[in-house]
């Protein structure tokens, strides 16, 4: 996978993952104009698209759109898996997830990508290893003290 | 008012209130205030809430403002102790530091620490980011750590050192063989994250190097028995989607054996029978089921597999086609497009379902189809499948239509039943995409059209016919015109044997023709078919004086729009030639132009009309000079002129220069030696020397004999090139043989008209 956007229905990203080298310009460039592309296109139509030289796979989710860039040689039937595996696992992490909750929780999205894939390609293929994974994390955030021994002021994970 | 944000609010807060704000404008003022307080914040060096700024930061920068302040204040969380700030400090670094900026690399230090961690979760982290955006330096210093953790026992952190060490060797290709030692049980492993990263690991080792590939054949009977326990083994909550045990590991196996199966045959043999085995028993009413079909079909296909496998992957395939879902059809369209070629029978069996998909409402189906439509074509099924194709190209969209046109062309050369369907699928593709043809549909048509001599008269007529009814599609035009102008004597005297002939008087030609001329809908090109058709046609048809009437009116300047309209196609504004000069399109245009230009100097009476003066005219054109090549063809056209000097220059006793016309850098000259003595001249050698600023080329010369007392010449054509535009002199060196005896003439030409160098 070369990268993953989510985006919403009027074209507003709310996560960005790239695995490949670009810098901030030629991402916003590169967002722009695939976010535009995928809006433009019917319900009708399939997941899977040409656009420019890369393979596009997408698909909405009430709100949102997951649209992954993959490689040549990948299957995009089991990238359309990927992306369902993620999205049960924010729906299982947020609890009924909506757009809401990536957008007040960005950084946790992305903390359970980064569990789920590494490099553009899964780690964990066991939700269960995931979710865990992410609430040992999640709770070592909470209990980590600094060798000072005085607490910050964190932001408190969604779950509290 | 915009509400006052102090930076010790947290994240959300921030968050909820930017979203409040209403304009574009009101959130960038939110924006840039808090930006500024963030910044200062920065610079006070305050640990208690660089995390917080930073997170807001991202947050700030997905919406699109600039965060490149934030970099280093990254570099100092992932040094923090703090696992909350070492999150938000790699997943900041991952998203603000581009790995071709110098900065990243202080994080090498930080990155190396955190991979040796007490804290798996801090190591985790470590080789997120490294296997996510590390540089090649990056991945130099620490592969070593890399490899380590690629040996531990701590499955959580294994399988994210095999993904790791993945990316280490995209990077730093040479690095791959420090990790083959730690591939050695990768496989033995129970953890499916360890054994799908494994796998991962292992195909791009393998991808990479034929060596590796070599090494890890040995591994293809371990691979099917995992993936024969994933199929066989009960039902497994951890790993289940709709009933398919951990699809993912499945697919990427299937994958690892499609490359360790390629070109070998004992490899393919040993995976046969769980090919077969996934292929018949995989559940296929849910998406995840058919991506392990659509895997295995394309191992099939690319490993050694014996015939069976492969008609029933192809089967596969056929089935998919029948699919509700289109994203089904869709793969299946693009693997059968894949395996045309080599199993060309196979694919043909489910032709009618691939043509029904022509009619699918999603573009990249259609056009899969189409393409794969095309392959499938062949003597046999010709007509149907033309039948199909033709009624694509009238309704498919406007992307498509050249594509199909174009294939369309090649399918019915190739296949063509007979001359006369040939004709009239040709016919059709001009009238309902005319438009949509590439350039170089025209002259191959011509070409062919040329080539089917009895068939002349019946397209003429409907050529004719088409154009009555539409002038609009200039691919139509032009080809119309041009055969009109070969053909047209057939066309008045109604000679057509296929259909009813209609009856068209060379009025009425010319009226169509001139109205070619003049419409706005024709292109400068397409007015310099028209006109070089209606001055054809002085030959064929009895009304000269018209056809003279239309060249004085229209002939100069229909020349002068053609040639530069060439120009315009041809070359850039340094008259640099752009299109190949191999492109039939170019080729064929210049000889058009030439032949145009050929048939206005042919015709006296008509230079008379283009206003000439005593002085031997010349047309100015700008082209790019006619490759060296082709001066042969030039030599034909000017061949043909009937060699009358009744407006010709006189340059010497002998010699004597009747057309010149100047192309951008360089003038063809036309000389023509007489012999008015009684004796012919044989072996008659032209050789001609120009000043250094001057190169010259001769053309082959028509002949080697003059005729005595006038009967005739030979004719020399010269180009000459002369960018510095200087006045032309000529060094002239006859040789030839006069009753018998050798003779050298040797003359210096210097009253060329300034219009053939100028």
């Amino acid at each position: 996978m070369q990268f993953m956007l989510l985006f919403s229905r009027q074209g507003k990203l709310r996560l960005q993952k790239w695995y490949v080298p670009l810098s901030d310009k030629e991402r916003k460039k590169i967002s722009r104009d695939l976010v535009q592309t995928i809006l433009a296109r019917k319900p009708k139509m399939c997941s899977f698209l040409e656009w420019r030289d890369l393979k596009i796979v997408y698909k909405r989710y009430a709100s949102l759109y997951f649209c992954c860039a993959v490689e040549d040689q990948d299957n995009e039937l089991i990238t359309l898996e990927i992306i369902h595996r993620y999205v049960e696992l924010l729906d299982k992490y947020f609890g009924s997830v909506c757009e809401l909750d990536i957008i007040f929780n960005f950084e946790k999205a992305y903390f359970i990508l980064d569990e789920f894939l590494l490099g553009g390609e899964a780690q964990e293929t066991s939700k269960k290893n995931v979710l865990k994974a992410i609430e040992q994390a999640d709770l070592l955030q909470e209990l980590w003290e600094p060798p000072q021994g005085w607490l910050s002021e964190l932001s408190l994970p969604a779950s509290t | 008012p915009v509400p006052s944000l102090h930076q010790s609010h947290l994240l959300r807060e921030l968050i909820r209130t930017i979203r409040t704000a209403r304009t574009q404008a009101e959130e960038r003022e939110m924006i840039q205030k808090e930006c500024a307080a963030i910044r200062s914040s920065f610079r006070e060096e305050d640990n208690t809430y660089r995390c917080r700024n930073v997170a807001k930061l991202l947050y700030m920068h997905m919406l699109g403002y600039p965060a490149h302040f934030g970099q280093l204040e990254c570099l100092k969380l992932i040094a923090s102790q703090k696992f909350t700030d070492k999150r938000i400090g790699y997943l900041g670094a991952m998203l603000l530091l581009d790995e071709r900026q110098d900065v990243h690399l202080l994080m090498t230090n930080c990155i190396k620490n955190d991979l040796n961690h007490s804290t798996q979760y801090v190591q985790g982290l470590a080789l997120c980011t490294l296997g996510c955006m590390g540089s090649s330096e990056m991945c130099r210093d620490l592969a070593g750590e890399v490899e380590k953790l690629l040996k531990t026992s701590n499955s959580y952190l294994r399988k994210k050192a095999a993904l790791c060490a993945v990316h280490v060797i995209r990077k730093v290709p040479e690095l791959m063989e420090m990790f083959l030692p730690a591939t050695k049980n990768l496989l033995s492993e129970k953890n499916h994250g360890v054994l799908h990263t494994s796998v991962v690991l292992l195909t791009e080792m393998c991808e990479r190097s034929p060596d590796m590939l070599l090494h890890f054949r040995k591994l293809v009977p371990q691979l099917v028995r995992i993936l024969k326990n994933l199929i066989m083994s009960g039902y497994s909550p951890e790993h289940d989607v709709s009933g398919i045990s951990d699809p993912f590991l499945q697919v990427r196996i299937l994958r690892l054996l499609r490359i360790l199966g390629r070109s070998d045959d004992d490899s393919s043999e040993a995976m046969n029978d769980i090919l077969a085995q996934v292929a018949t028993n995989t559940e296929t009413s849910k998406n995840v089921g058919n991506a392990i079909l659509y895997e295995t079909v394309l191992t099939i296909m690319d490993i050694k597999s014996e015939s069976g496998l492969r008609v029933l992957a192809i089967n596969i395939l056929g089935r998919f086609l029948l699919n509700n879902d289109k994203n089904i059809r869709y793969v299946a369209l693009t693997s059968l497009l894949k395996t045309v070629q080599t199993d060309h029978n196979a694919v043909q069996r489910h032709r009618s379902t691939i043509v029904d998909c022509l009619k699918d409402l999603d573009v990249s189906i259609k056009r899969r189809a189409m393409e794969l439509s095309f392959a499938l074509v062949n003597g046999n099924n010709i007509r149907g499948m033309m039948k199909e194709l033709l009624y694509f190209l009238d309704s498919c969209d406007p992307e498509f239509k050249a594509d199909c046109a174009s294939g369309v062309f090649l399918a019915a050369e190739k296949y063509a039943p007979s001359k006369r369907w040939h004709i009239d699928t040709i016919m059709r593709v001009l009238t309902t995409a005319g438009s949509y043809v590439r350039d170089d549909s025209v002259p191959n048509l011509i070409q062919l059209i040329t080539n089917s001599v009895e068939m002349h008269a019946y397209t003429v007529q409907r050529l004719y016919k088409a154009l009555l009814d539409d002038i609009s599609q200039q691919p139509l035009v032009q080809v119309s015109s041009w055969c009109i102008g070969e053909y047209g004597d057939l066309l008045v005297s109604g000679q057509c044997e296929e259909e009813e002939p209609i009856q068209v008087t060379e009025d009425e030609v010319l009226d169509v023709l001139e109205g070619l001329l003049v419409s706005n809908l024709s292109t400068p090109v397409t007015r310099g078919y028209s006109l070089t058709a209606i001055m054809k046609l002085s030959t064929r048809f009895s009304s000269v004086n018209r056809i003279k009437k239309v060249v004085s009116i229209y002939g100069s300047i229909c020349l002068q729009m053609y040639s530069h309209s060439l120009q315009a196609l041809f070359c850039r504004n340094d008259s640099t030639v752009v299109l190949s000069k191999s492109s039939l399109f170019y080729r064929f245009n210049l000889h058009v132009l030439y032949y145009l230009v050929s048939l206005l100097f042919q015709a006296n009476d008509l230079l008379d009309l283009l206003g000439g003066n005593d002085v031997v005219p010349v047309i100015q054109t700008t082209l790019p000079t006619k490759p060296a090549s082709a001066g042969g063809e030039l030599l034909d056209l000017l061949g043909d002129l009937s060699l009358s000097s009744r407006t010709s220059l006189s340059l010497s006793p002998f010699l004597s220069l009747t057309h010149s016309f100047t192309f951008f850098l360089s003038t063809v000259i036309t000389i023509h030696a007489t012999n008015t003595t009684e004796a012919d001249m044989t072996e008659f050698v032209f050789q001609a020397a120009v000043p250094k600023t001057f190169q010259l080329q001769l053309l082959s010369p028509s002949s080697n004999m003059v005729p005595a007392l006038n009967q005739g010449s030979v004719t020399q054509v010269i180009r000459v090139l002369n960018p510095q535009k200087q006045q032309l002199r000529m060094r002239v060196k006859l040789t030839y043989t006069h009753k018998g005896s050798p003779v050298q003439d040797l003359a210096e030409v210097n009253n060329f008209p300034p219009q053939s160098w100028q």
